[in-house]
C-alpha cells in the first residue's frame, strides 16, 4: 500500500456532487414536482388556506417522525410508534372525567396528573423496548412488533370497544386550540422538530447518535456506551409517540382503538422519503421535514384532484417504493465511494 | 514411514502461479507418496495455501506439470479433483452451519429413496457409523453450527474422507482446536495413514508438524526450500530454513539479536490474574508497567487478539483485572475508556467512521472532556489540526472525510483518537498490518514517544517483526496460554518462533 496522502477528487465535477448529495436532492426534487403538479391540476391547491391545512394535517405525523428520526439514525426501527400513540391517548382519556353516556370505567384525576401518568406509560413502554433490544439482544424490528401488540392490547383493555371523548384541558388546547389563528398543534410540532434538530446537531448525545448509526462497532471501540444510546433513542421514540397520541386524541375529538394505525406507515415514510438512511448515520431533522411535506402535499393534493379514492393508496405506496429505491441506491453509491478510497 | 515406492502418488513439477502482480509460487517441485503424512511449513504468504489449492483444483491457471499416479492431470474444478480422489479441508471452514451434521457429511451427495426423496434414515445411520469410525461420537441430527469449532473441523474432514478422497489436504486445521481435539485429529490422521491414504498437513505449530509428519517441506517466499524426512531435521533447523538465515541482506535486523530494554522498577499500571475467556485464552496473568511497551506475540488463533479485546471490555473475561492496583470490572468499552484504557483494533474499518470528517473521528473518544452538553466543533478542529501535524497525516485539513485518506493515514487517525488526553494504557492490535515501511517507522516513532511519556503500551501481533521492533518486553502466547516471557535480555525472531 502506498502512502501518498489524500486520494484526489474521485467522483469529480457536478456529477460527483449530485451523486454524493442524492439523498438530500431527491426528496426536495420530489416535493417541488408534487407542488408544481398539484398547482396545475387543481385550483384550490396552491393557496394560503390550503398550505395551513397541510401544516395542520402533518403535525401529528411530525411529532411521531421526530422520535423515529432518532431511531432510524441509529440504524434501528420502531414499529410500535402508532400503537404507543394510541395507548397513551387512551390512557390520558381514561384518567379524565368522561360524560355519563361514555361506558368506560374511567378514573377521573386532575388533568396534569392524567397527563403525567400517560407520559409515564409511554416512557415505561419505551424502556421495555430498550431493555429488550439492548440487554436481551432482540432485533428492534421484532421487539417493537411485539411492543405494538402489547400496546394495542393495553388500548383494548382500557376502552373495551368504547369511545372516550374528554381529555384534560391542557391536552385539549394543545391538540385542537389555536393562538392568533395558529393551531397549537402546529406550534408543538414545530418545537419538537426544532429541539430535536438542535439536539442532533449541537449536543454530544446527538453526535453519538450519528456515530452509533454510522458505524456501531467503531463507536463501541471508541468507548461510546452504544447500548445506552440505542436504548435512549428507543425511549425518545416512544415518548414522542405518546405526546403525539395525546394531542391526536384532542385533534380527532375522541379516543378509541386503532385510531392511529395509518400513522405508523406515514411516520416511517416521512423519515425515509426525506432521505434519512435506513442504514443509519445519515440524514436528520431537515430531511424529515422535507419528507413530511412530501407526504403532506401528496395526501392533501390527492384530495384536490378528481381521482379514484381507492387509487390514492396505491399511489402512496408507489411513491414510498420510489423513495426506498433512492434511499438504498444512495447508500450503495456511498459504499462504492468508500471502497474506492481504501 | 509406513510405505515407500518409487513413483510418488502425486507429483508437482516446476509449478508457478501469480495473482496479478504477486508471484505466489516460483518453480516449485513437490511430491507426495502413498501412505505418508507430509507436513508443510512456511511464513504467512509463503505460498502454501496456493500450492494446495492448485492440487485441489481450486486454482487452474498455473504453469507447470501435475501428475497423479504418474499420469499428467489438470483439474478444472474442486469437483474434478474430488472425483480423482483429492480432497481439501480449507483454512476457512466450508461447512454449512445451519444444517445438521448428517446433511453436512452428505453435502451434495444425499442418498435418495426409491421415491426420489432424500433418504434421511439412511443418511443419519451412515453418517453416525462413519463418524464413529473416525472416533467422533456425535448425534448426526445436531445442527453443526452449535458444535465446538474443533468438532466442526473434524466433521468437515470426515466429509472429505467420506467422498472417497485418497489424498487429503489439511490447511491449518489445528489453529482453532483445543489440545484434546488436536489429539483426536492426530489419532485419526495416523489411522488414515495406516490405511494407505496420503495427507498434506499445513500448520504454524512446528511441534505438531514434527510429531505427526513423516516428511516436511519448507516454503519461503513462493519457493520450496527443502524437503526432508522428519527424522533428519529438528525444530531449530526448520525455523532457520523458514526465515532464511543466511540471506542476511534480506532479513536485515530481524534475524539478529535485539536487546530488550525492559523496565523492572516502574510502577505496575495494569495487572491481570487468571484471566480466561471461554475457549480463546486461559489463566492469563501478566503485568504492564508505566513507560513500557509490552509485546504479546502468538500465531493466528492463539487468543492474543481476544485477550486484547477483553482488556478493553469488548468481550467479557473471567478473572481479576486491576488498574493502578484497583480491581475494575470491564462490562463495556465505555467503562474502559473512562478508566483511561485505549484500544486500537486490528481492522481500521471497525475503528473509524468513513463518511465523517477527520475531526469527528478524532474527537469521538474525548467529547466528554471538551464539551459538557453542547459540542465545540472549533476546539475539535483545533485538536485535529494538532494531530495532523504531529502524526504527519497527509490531508488538506480536519474537515476532510476520513474515507478520502489512504490506508496508512487512516491507521494514524485511529491512533490519534486516543492521544489528545494521554491514556494510562494503550492497547494496539496489529498496529502495522498492511503498512509500508515509511508508515511503519512512523508508528514505531509514535509508540516510543508515548512510552516515554509514561504510558503503558500493549502491542498484540501475529507478526514477529512488529513485536520485535516495538516491545521492551515480550510475552509469547500459545493456544490460549502465556508460555514464555522475554525480558531484559536479547531476543531474535527465531527464538520467538521457537517459543510459539
Ligand atoms: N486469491 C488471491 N488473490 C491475490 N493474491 C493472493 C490470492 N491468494 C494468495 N495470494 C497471495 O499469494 C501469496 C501466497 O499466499 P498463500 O498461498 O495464501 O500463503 P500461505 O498459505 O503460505 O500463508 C501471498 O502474497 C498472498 O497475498
Ligand atoms: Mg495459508
Amino acid at each position: 500500500m502506498s502512502d501518498t496522502g489524500t486520494a484526489t477528487a474521485r467522483a469529480g465535477g457536478v456529477g460527483g456532487w449530485v451523486r454524493g448529495q442524492l439523498r438530500n436532492i431527491a426528496p426536495f426534487a420530489t416535493l417541488l414536482f408534487l407542488v408544481i403538479f398539484f398547482s396545475f391540476a387543481s385550483e384550490s391547491f396552491f393557496t394560503v388556506v390550503n398550505f395551513a391545512n397541510i401544516l395542520n394535517q402533518v403535525s401529528i405525523t411530525a411529532i411521531i417522525a421526530v422520535g423515529l428520526t432518532f431511531v432510524i439514525l441509529c440504524a434501528e426501527i420502531d414499529l410500535s410508534v402508532a400503537a404507543i400513540a394510541n395507548v397513551t391517548g387512551i390512557v390520558v382519556a381514561f384518567f379524565t372525567l368522561q360524560e355519563s353516556y361514555v361506558n368506560i370505567a374511567n378514573l377521573p384525576l386532575p388533568g396534569l396528573v392524567a397527563v403525567l401518568i400517560a407520559l409515564l406509560i409511554c416512557f415505561a413502554l419505551g424502556m421495555v423496548t430498550a431493555f429488550g433490544v439492548t440487554f436481551i439482544g432482540i432485533p428492534s424490528f421484532i421487539m417493537t412488533l411485539a411492543m405494538m401488540q402489547i400496546a394495542d392490547g393495553m388500548s383494548a383493555l382500557f376502552v373495551r370497544g368504547q369511545i372516550a371523548y374528554a381529555v384534560p384541558d391542557i391536552v385539549l388546547t394543545l391538540g385542537s386550540g389555536s393562538i392568533f389563528g395558529v393551531p397549537w398543534i402546529v406550534i408543538v410540532a414545530g418545537l419538537f422538530l426544532l429541539v430535536a434538530h438542535l439536539v442532533l446537531t449541537y449536543t454530544r448525545f446527538g453526535r453519538y447518535v450519528y456515530m452509533v448509526g454510522g458505524n456501531r462497532e467503531a463507536a463501541e471501540y471508541s468507548g461510546v456506551n452504544v447500548k445506552f444510546i440505542i436504548g435512549a433513542v428507543l425511549v425518545i421514540g416512544a415518548v414522542c409517540s405518546g405526546v403525539a397520541g395525546m394531542l391526536g386524541v384532542a385533534y380527532f375529538g375522541s379516543a378509541q382503538q386503532n385510531e392511529f394505525t395509518t400513522y405508523l406507515l406515514d411516520a416511517i415514510a416521512a423519515v425515509v422519503v426525506g432521505g434519512t438512511s435506513l442504514f443509519g448515520g445519515r440524514g436528520g431533522i431537515p430531511n424529515t421535514i422535507v419528507g413530511l411535506f412530501v407526504l403532506g402535499v401528496l395526501n392533501n393534493g390527492l384530495d384536490h384532484v378528481q381521482i379514484d379514492p381507492f387509487l390514492k393508496i396505491l399511489i402512496r405506496g408507489l411513491i414510498l417504493l420510489a423513495a426506498l429505491v433512492i434511499n438504498v441506491y444512495a447508500q450503495r453509491l456511498r459504499s462504492q465511494a468508500e471502497n474506492a478510497g481504501d | 514411514m509406513t510405505e515407500s515406492s518409487d513413483t510418488p502418488l502425486l507429483e508437482m513439477i516446476d509449478i508457478s502461479k501469480s495473482f496479478g502482480g504477486v508471484q505466489a509460487l516460483r518453480g516449485v517441485d513437490f511430491s507426495l507418496r502413498a501412505g505418508e503424512i507430509h507436513g508443510l511449513v512456511g511464513e504467512n504468504g509463503a505460498g502454501k495455501s496456493t500450492l494446495m489449492k492448485i492440487i485441489a483444483g481450486v486454482h487452474h491457471d498455473f504453469q507447470g506439470t501435475m501428475k497423479l499416479d504418474g499420469k499428467p492431470v489438470r483439474f478444472r474444478s474442486a469437483r474434478d479433483a474430488l472425483d480423482a480422489g483429492v480432497g481439501m479441508v480449507h483454512q476457512e471452514l466450508s461447512i454449512v452451519p445451519d444444517l445438521t451434521v448428517a446433511e453436512n457429511v452428505f453435502l451434495g451427495t444425499q442418498p435418495k429413496t426409491r421415491l426420489g426423496t432424500i433418504d434421511w434414515r439412511r443418511m443419519v445411520r451412515e453418517s453416525r457409523e462413519h463418524l464413529a469410525g473416525l472416533g467422533i461420537h456425535v448425534d448426526p441430527t445436531t445442527i453443526i453450527g452449535e458444535l465446538p469449532i474443533g468438532l466442526q473441523q473434524l466433521i468437515e474432514l470426515a466429509r472429505v474422507l467420506f467422498s472417497g478422497a485418497r489424498i487429503i489436504i489439511l490447511d491449518e486445521p489445528t489453529s482453532a482446536l483445543s489440545p484434546p481435539e488436536v489429539e483426536l485429529l492426530f489419532t485419526t490422521l495416523r489411522r488414515l495413514r495406516d490405511s494407505g491414504r496420503s495427507m498434506v498437513f499445513i500448520s504454524h505449530f512446528l511441534d505438531d508438524i514434527l510429531s505427526i509428519s513423516d516428511t516436511v517441506t519448507i516454503f519461503r517466499n513462493g519457493q520450496k526450500v527443502i524437503t526432508s524426512p522428519v527424522a533428519e531435521i529438528d525444530k531449530r533447523q526448520v525455523i532457520e530454513q523458514m526465515i532464511g538465515i543466511g540471506h542476511r541482506e534480506l532479513e536485515e535486523s530481524y534475524t539478529g539479536e535485539i536487546t530488550l530494554d525492559t523496565q523492572f522498577d516502574a510502577p505496575v499500571i495494569m495487572e491481570t490474574r487468571g484471566l480466561s475467556h471461554e475457549r480463546t485464552f486461559q489463566d492469563v496473568s501478566m503485568q504492564v508497567r508505566a513507560g513500557e511497551v509490552l509485546g504479546i506475540y502468538g500465531f493466528m488463533g492463539c487468543g492474543q487478539i481476544e485477550l486484547a479485546r477483553a482488556l478493553f471490555g469488548k468481550i467479557r473475561a473471567q478473572g481479576v483485572l486491576t488498574l493502578d492496583g484497583k480491581p475494575i470490572k470491564l462490562t463495556r468499552t465505555s467503562i474502559a475508556r473512562q478508566e483511561g484504557i485505549a484500544y486500537v483494533p486490528e481492522s481500521r474499518r471497525s475503528m473509524l467512521f468513513h463518511h465523517e470528517p477527520l475531526y469527528k473521528n478524532m474527537s469521538i473518544s474525548i467529547l466528554e472532556r471538551i464539551s459538557r452538553m453542547l459540542l465545540k466543533p472549533s476546539s475539535e478542529r483545533e485538536i485535529a489540526r494538532g494531530h495532523i501535524d504531529n502524526l504527519r497525516i497527509r490531508t488538506p485539513g480536519p474537515d476532510q472525510l476520513l474515507g478520502n485518506l489512504s490506508g496508512g493515514n487512516q491507521q494514524k487517525v485511529a491512533l490519534a483518537k486516543w492521544l489528545t488526553h494521554a491514556p494510562k494504557v494503550l492497547i494496539l492490535s496489529e498496529p502495522t498490518r498492511g503498512m509500508d515501511v515509511g508508515a511503519k517507522e512512523d508508528v514505531v516513532r509514535i509508540v516510543r514517544g508515548l512510552r516515554d511519556k509514561g504510558i503503558a503500551v500493549i502491542v498484540v501481533s501475529t507478526e514477529p517483526e512488529t513485536v520485535l521492533s516495538l516491545a521492551d518486553r515480550i510475552l509469547v502466547m500459545k493456544k490460549g496460554e502465556i508460555v514464555r516471557e522475554f525480558a531484559g535480555d536479547t531476543v531474535s525472531k527465531d527464538r520467538l518462533l521457537e517459543a510459539a
